[in-house]
């Protein structure tokens, strides 16, 4: 096995590579397995995509008033955000730290925040891919949005805001519950918002007392917003952009108190 | 550079009501085989996880490198490697991948590709993690232990569970790295690998060490003879004609050592004496020989016969 091959140099000679080459290393890992990984896939991209096509194009729903794809667009948009920055995270986080990668990745020089930079970077590559695909989808569907290039702005602010929020609680699961119930925990998570968040059915069709318990809601948030500034071509609105921010620092609160890397 | 490769002193760890480390104290030298050899449960992984800044002491002193494993774990990590008993690796991650992760996250580490061929891991380099045998599993973690150039590794039983051509080369492979002048240490229940492997060797059991030493002090002394024959022998008379200090046993039906007090061990002249005894009382010593004592003698010595679990 190992009689035929050439001695190496085993000589003492540590040192860390720079923190940035760590970060991108990582980065470049945890990309190639999320873009590997089916069950990934297909919450990021394949059931967005559906769901766009699907309701965009058979009137199942009743929609209310205006282009259907104009009001699904930014819904499944809020989707694709929370599957990759929330359920996707959450349950892949989960898994990696009941195997112990956190904590053998822990005592390399990566360092735990270069580990959550990596991962932080990873979940926006993964969403631009994501806009990218649906909005060229939308488009193509006959998806005409307002706003211009400030509404673009306006969104892409929601989105990283959104993202801020739902990677935060992911980590909050993934650290604190076994892997096995964040998995249950996380998808349950996913469809129970998907119904009620707005995604792709109103929100206005709620009773008055759910209604303002719906819209408390990070994916609400991010979904009446999305739709305020891309479907109406309002401005941005400040009361999605307040409840995802609290929902930011509540999540970073508590995951920075209860986060376990193992 | 005087300071130990690793310094343990009154080190208690405990889990609720269970003590799993009492007041252990070892010292490692750099450049040079640590053996941590024990029973299941003795406190072997809690040792090394302590040394290797993932838990923390309940009392008691540790440094690794002269630096406090928890305070200096960012000074620590690019010069400490550490191989986990088991897992530590995404599932998905091909065997390639994650050496060139390990390789990129330090400043001078050795080829990842030369690695994997050292360890006969190049035909499975596309292979995702969870697709390889446990033994190709623990050699991959291996060389992520030692790929960065360290100047100590941590190896927490690394051949449990290999067949005996990895389990060669994880022996050629340490040895290699004690050559190169770095430091090793690792847990095993393995006595042979113990023996084999390294200049030192710390017993413990039950979170307390019960022997540490230069592997060839523990087994120096206590050599005896033993051979076998009818049972019912007199053993009170030939220990008689034996020299002072010397003792007989029968252990079982039929198996008897002489053991004598000389740190020397059996002399010539006890051979002789043994043999011209059994001729003159017709009894004929099948099988025997001097037996010189191995780890795993002095390990059931001090740990007793008792099965762990």
């Amino acid at each position: 096995m190992s009689t035929s091959t050439p001695p190496i140099d085993f000589t003492p000679s540590p040192g860390a590579a720079p923190p940035l080459r760590r970060v991108l290393a990582q980065t470049d890992l945890e990309l190639r397995l999320l873009l590997r990984n089916g069950e990934q896939l297909l919450l990021t991209l394949v059931i967005p995509v559906i769901l766009l096509v699907g309701f965009g194009t058979v009137p199942l729903l009743d929609l209310g008033s205006g282009s259907r794809v104009d009001f699904l667009a930014p819904g499944v948009l809020a989707l694709a955000t929370m599957s990759t920055a929330f359920t996707g995270q959450a349950i892949g986080t989960g898994f990696e730290r009941s195997y112990g990668v956190l904590k053998r990745l822990g005592a390399t020089p990566l360092s735990r925040p270069g580990l959550l930079a990596a991962k932080t970077l990873a979940v926006l590559a993964v969403q631009v891919l994501q806009a990218a695909v649906i909005c060229a989808v939308a488009l193509a569907l006959g998806w005409s949005p307002e706003g211009g290039p400030g509404g673009a702005l306006s969104a892409a602010l929601l989105m990283v805001l959104a993202t801020a929020a739902f990677s935060s609680l992911a980590l909050l699961m993934a650290g604190t519950l076994r892997a096995e119930a964040t998995l249950a925990a996380a998808n349950l998570v996913y469809v129970v918002l998907l119904g009620l968040g707005g995604v792709v059915f109103p929100v206005d069709r709620f009773p008055a007392a759910l209604l303002s318990l719906v819209e408390a809601l990070p994916i609400t948030a991010l979904s009446t917003g999305l739709r305020t500034v891309l479907a109406d071509g309002a401005a941005l609105p400040l009361g999605p952009v307040l409840v995802l921010l609290a929902w930011a620092a509540v999540g970073t609160v508590l995951a920075g108190r209860f986060f376990r890397w193992e | 550079m005087d300071t130990p490769a690793v310094e343990v002193t009154d080190l208690v760890k405990r889990y609720g009501d269970v003590t799993a480390v009492a007041g252990l104290s070892f010292t490692a030298a750099r450049g040079a085989v640590t053996a941590l050899l024990g029973p299941n449960g003795a406190g072997k992984t809690s040792t090394i996880e302590i040394c290797e800044g993932f838990r923390r002491a309940d009392a008691g002193r540790v440094r690794v490198l002269g630096l406090d494993p928890v305070r200096d774990s960012r000074a620590l990590k690019p010069r400490v490697g550490v191989m986990p008993q088991s897992g530590g690796v995404p599932t998905g991650v091909r065997a390639g991948e994650w050496l060139r992760l390990m390789a990129a996250l330090h400043a001078r580490p050795v080829p990842p590709e030369a690695l994997l061929e050292r360890l006969g891991l190049s035909a499975v380099e596309r292979t995702p993690f969870r697709r390889l045998s446990g033994g190709q599993q623990q050699r991959l973690s291996l060389a992520a232990a030692v790929i960065g150039r360290p100047e100590l590794v941590f190896l927490d039983e690394p051949t449990a569970g290999l067949d005996p051509q990895a389990r060669m080369a994880t022996w050629e492979l340490i040895g290699d790295l004690r050559a190169a002048g770095v430091g090793v240490v690792l847990t095993t229940h393995y006595m042979e690998e113990a023996e084999r492997l390294s200049d030192h060797v710390v017993i413990i059991d039950h979170g307390r060490v019960v022997a540490d030493g230069p592997t060839s002090d523990l087994t120096r002394g206590g050599q005896e003879l033993r051979f076998r024959t009818r049972t019912g022998l007199d053993v009170s008379a030939l220990a008689a004609a034996l020299p002072a200090g010397c003792a007989v046993a029968e252990h079982g039906a039929g198996h008897y050592t002489v053991t004598c007090a000389d740190p020397a061990g059996p002399s010539p002249g006890l051979v002789a004496t043994v043999t011209t005894w059994c001729a003159a009382h017709d009894v004929i010593p099948e099988d025997l020989r001097v037996h010189r004592r191995t780890l795993e003698d002095v390990f059931l010595e001090l740990t007793g016969r008792d099965l762990r679990n």
